[in-house]
């Protein structure tokens, strides 16, 4: 299988603190993975190196068949070839309708000029019921995001990700704030989503994690510990130590 | 929903799917009428010439509000800069209308001569003319296109336009925002008014530039009807103007816009690119702004460089914040409410108050007002007036999107209750 995104040897450095330390990472085209690890450990400046916000000292960054570096593009650039990014406070557009969220998201040439003179069609409309169906807000189309309540937020804007129909989804913990339920149904859209794309999903909960029953990365002071299945990386003698804790 | 949007009708013209541009244009549409019928050169003559002409003025400050308000309450940049632009439209048509005003003047005195004057001797006499009251007769090059019309009205567009380009290229390249960006426009626009107090720049210095009022060639038309010409002119620019910013708000455009001011990191994880959309919307007012000051000037008559002073827009600011933010109404009628106001109140008509010791006279006190006002309603009521519209309009029954209307199950649903 060839990998969808490849970071080899990337480095970053904040005030002389070491945030990645030659970290190496890989995913194919259609895999879940969830990448674990304590606080500091590295996770969010690894999504920010990906989608371009961090630039890294050393290492690169390759994208898609033909491993395009994206370590010079922006981070629009970046979005726009095919990774989508979720943040861990959900980050919706509060003074706007669900439906203008998810159209905002659709994709869709992004150019100024492009936008201007784009009217939604009859598809995109039918596009965007679909996934308000799908992230369960029927008939909450025309209510204003910042209505919503924490775990609506946390799906309108797994929708907005999916209505991007990117290649590569970065999730960063999905299920924070949700209730059993509610990560039952987000899991389930995962995983669906996990069958066609690339999905790493950053997460804390263990819990989580088994249920998303995928390969695991466990990330400790900017470095790949140890990588495996949920068993066997829980297993591992130092991850035990720096990330259990016992 | 799915069938609704799947059986979606024709789109409907534009201003039926907006309402308010209807409204608005409807009731720009009846003030024009109504300051038609009373002004002096068309109708019973009650408003009087100098009224019209006020009249006018603020149609065009409507206009440039209208502008800021794209670029701040939709785009949340902040620009202390909008009436830099302004002011260049002003300059940019003030030179057209003195050098061909002055140029039909030489001319005039030059008939009596025995051979007819060369153009050279002419542009001589009319720099002569221009510039002596800086101590210079010759032309600066910045005067170059100043006998052609066409050229000039296209400067009213192109420079205002190309220095937001330049500038806007440079500030949000660089991922200048909020208050930075404030402090930067600010320095732009007193660079600017520095620049044209000197009187070597070419525009007359501290004289700015006077006599615009005038028309060349129709020199026997009297003001009453030059006034009502550019009052309807100001009018029709006001209303294309608002339709040309309902349609970049409405739509896709417009959410894009507001996302940007919202959080602008997000927008740009979606795969737009930020700075692009800013400069574009930087630049289109711009132009708005050039355009609007190329009308207002002609009715002021004269226009120097403490029109670009920092202030000028600042009050620009302070009116889309009192008329509200965000909604393209709430910065037209904030201008309009406020400049008609400060005319009043500078205009000396307002009675003084007396407390005592302290006589509270209103062309000092006025600012001090127009400053709490703004406090008051920054902290107060960040709708401005225009939120007293969503006060009316809370007044109806609220949108449930088909919920129950009370508590119980059996109530009833907000669809059963319509019927």
């Amino acid at each position: 299988m060839s990998a969808l995104l490849e970071v080899s040897g990337v480095s970053v450095t904040f005030d002389g603190f070491r945030a990645i330390d030659n970290l190496s990472f890989s995913i194919g085209k259609a895999e879940m993975r969830a990448v674990i690890g304590p606080n500091g450990a590295g996770k969010t400046t690894f999504m920010d190196i990906v989608t371009g916000k961090t630039r890294p000292d050393t290492g690169r960054v390759l994208w898609g068949d033909g491993s395009v570096s994206l370590l010079s593009r922006s981070e629009s650039d970046i979005a726009q070839a095919g990774v989508g990014r979720k943040f861990q406070r959900p980050t919706v557009f509060e003074d706007q309708t669900v439906t203008e969220n998810l159209l905002l998201a659709l994709k869709k040439k992004r150019g100024p000029f492009s936008v201007l003179f784009y009217r939604p069609s009859t598809e995109d409309r039918a596009r965007v019921e679909d996934l308000i169906r799908e992230i369960g807000l029927t008939g909450a189309g025309d209510r204003k995001a910042g209505e919503l309540s924490h775990g609506q937020k946390q799906w309108l804007e797994i929708g907005m990700l999916l209505a991007q129909d990117p290649q590569l989804l970065l999730v960063d913990e999905p299920a924070a704030g949700m209730t059993p339920a509610e990560r039952e149904h987000t899991t389930t859209l995962l995983r669906e989503a996990a069958k066609t794309r690339a999905v790493v999903v950053v997460e804390h909960d263990m819990e989580f994690v088994r249920r998303l029953d995928c390969k695991v990365t466990v990330l400790h002071e900017g470095r790949v510990l140890a990588e495996g299945s949920l068993d066997h990386v829980t297993s591992d003698e130092t991850v035990i130590e720096v990330y259990l804790g016992r | 929903m799915v069938d609704a949007s799947l059986t979606l009708p024709k789109r409907r013209p534009f201003a039926f799917r907006h309402p308010s541009v209807l409204v608005f244009l409807g009731l720009l549409a009846l003030f024009t009428i109504g300051v038609t019928v009373l002004s002096e050169a068309t109708g019973i003559g009650v408003i009087s010439t100098s009224f019209v002409k006020t009249l006018g003025k603020t149609l065009c400050l409507c206009l440039v509000a209208l502008a800021m308000d794209l670029v701040w309450g939709y785009t949340g940049i902040l620009s202390l800069g909008h009436m830099a632009f302004f002011g260049i439209g002003g300059y940019a048509i003030g030179m057209w209308l003195m050098y061909a005003r002055t140029e039909g003047i030489v001319l005039g005195s030059l008939e009596a001569e025995v051979l007819p004057p060369t153009p050279g001797e002419v542009q001589e006499a009319v720099a002569t003319q221009i510039f002596g009251v800086v101590g210079s007769s010759e032309l600066p090059w910045i005067w170059g296109f100043a006998h052609s019309f066409p050229l000039q009205l296209a400067a009213v567009v192109i420079v205002p336009g190309l220095l937001a380009l330049v500038f806007g290229w440079l500030a949000f390249r660089s991922r200048v925002t909020g208050v930075y960006l404030s402090i930067l426009t600010q320095a732009m626009t007193l660079a600017l008014a520095l620049w044209l107090f000197q009187n070597d720049s070419g525009l007359r210095g501290n004289n700015g530039l006077s006599g615009l009022q005038n028309l060349p060639g129709l020199d026997g038309v009297s003001q009453d009807w030059i006034s009502i010409w550019f009052f309807w002119a100001s009018a029709l620019a006001l209303a294309l103007g608002y339709i040309l910013a309902k349609w970049v708000v409405s739509g896709t455009f417009g959410s894009v816009l507001k996302a940007i001011r919202d959080d602008e990191a997000r927008v740009r994880f979606l795969g737009y690119p930020v700075e692009t959309y800013k400069l574009f919307v930087f630049t289109l007012t711009a132009v708005i702004a050039g355009i609007a000051g190329a009308l207002y000037y002609p009715q002021a008559g004269i226009i120097n460089p403490a029109e670009l002073a920092p202030i000028a827009s600042i009050y620009l600011a302070v009116w889309v914040a009192l008329g509200g933010r965000g909604r393209l109404y709430g910065a037209v009628v904030g201008a309009a409410f406020v400049s008609l106001l400060s005319t009043w109140f500078t205009g000396g008509q307002a009675p003084d108050i007396v407390l005592g010791p302290i006589v509270i006279q209103w062309v000092d006190w006025w600012t001090v007002l127009l400053g709490f006002s703004f406090v008051a309603v920054t902290l107060f009521a960040p709708k401005g007036l225009g939120g007293l519209v969503d006060l009316w309009q809370d007044r109806r029954a609220p949108n449930r999107h088909g919920a129950d209307l009370g508590p119980d199950a059996g109530s009833l649903r907000e669809k059963e209750a319509e019927t």
